[in-house]
């Protein structure tokens, strides 16, 4: 998948500012590239694990429409462990055609990494940061 | 009988008369229906209701799976 940098610097930072409990939220964007973050609230309220608020999980998604973007991706931090998907992670995802990003902060520079989770089989998504891409024109319609 | 919908925000056609919210789940290739939340113009439909909520000509049906996981189990 493709990130804009701007989302990858936002949701690094969103993972900072929740410290030490996890962050959540929604990529939007068009195809395979996530042109906007939409941070959530992690009704866990918990470093071990994240839930989306329903009400606000809706309210992002009809936020994603009135710009024309869907859900690309969902992303959560990892505060003290790796960037790869966690038994609970893979457990829990039931939406075969969503993207997983998971921001780590364990090491002393954050980790960013995507993966697919389709009938608990973990697949790597190879993540590219691009500069500018929300500001594409293709990506403005 | 063709009831005409909007479904997370596209407009489908569906080829029924009647369809529980159920039904309409799996129509859309849901799996574990247990695992989503549903909105039916706006408003949120308890799961237990899934069987006998019947959708109608016109509704704005919203869907999303639920979403949660956590750093903590390896």
């Amino acid at each position: 998948m493709e990130m804009c940098k701007s989302v990858y610097e936002k949701i690094i930072e969103h993972a900072r500012r929740e410290m030490p409990l996890e962050a959540c939220g929604y990529l939007g964007g068009k195809d395979r590239a996530a042109l906007d973050a939409y941070s959530l609230t992690n009704i866990d309220k918990s470093g071990e694990h994240f839930s989306f608020d329903p009400k606000e999980q809706f309210e992002a998604v009809r936020a994603m429409r009135k710009e024309k973007q869907r859900a690309v991706a969902v992303y959560h931090s990892h505060p003290v462990t790796p960037a790869r998907p966690s038994q609970e992670d893979i457990r829990l995802a039931f939406d075969p055609e969503i993207i997983h990003v998971i921001v780590s902060l364990a090491a002393a520079e954050p980790e960013v990494r995507a993966f697919r989770i389709v009938k608990k089989e973990v697949t790597e998504e190879p993540l590219v940061v691009i500069e500018g891409l929300r500001n594409k024109p293709e990506n403005q319609e | 009988m063709i009831m005409k919908l909007t479904i997370n925000g596209e407009k489908k056609e569906v080829a029924r008369e009647s369809m529980t919210v159920k039904e309409l789940l799996a129509h859309q290739g849901v799996e574990m229906p247990d695992m989503v939340s549903v909105q039916i113009n706006g408003d949120f439909l308890e799961r237990d209701a899934f069987d006998s909520k019947t959708v109608r000509e016109g509704d704005e049906i919203d869907f999303l799976y639920f979403m949660g996981g956590g750093g903590s189990a390896w």
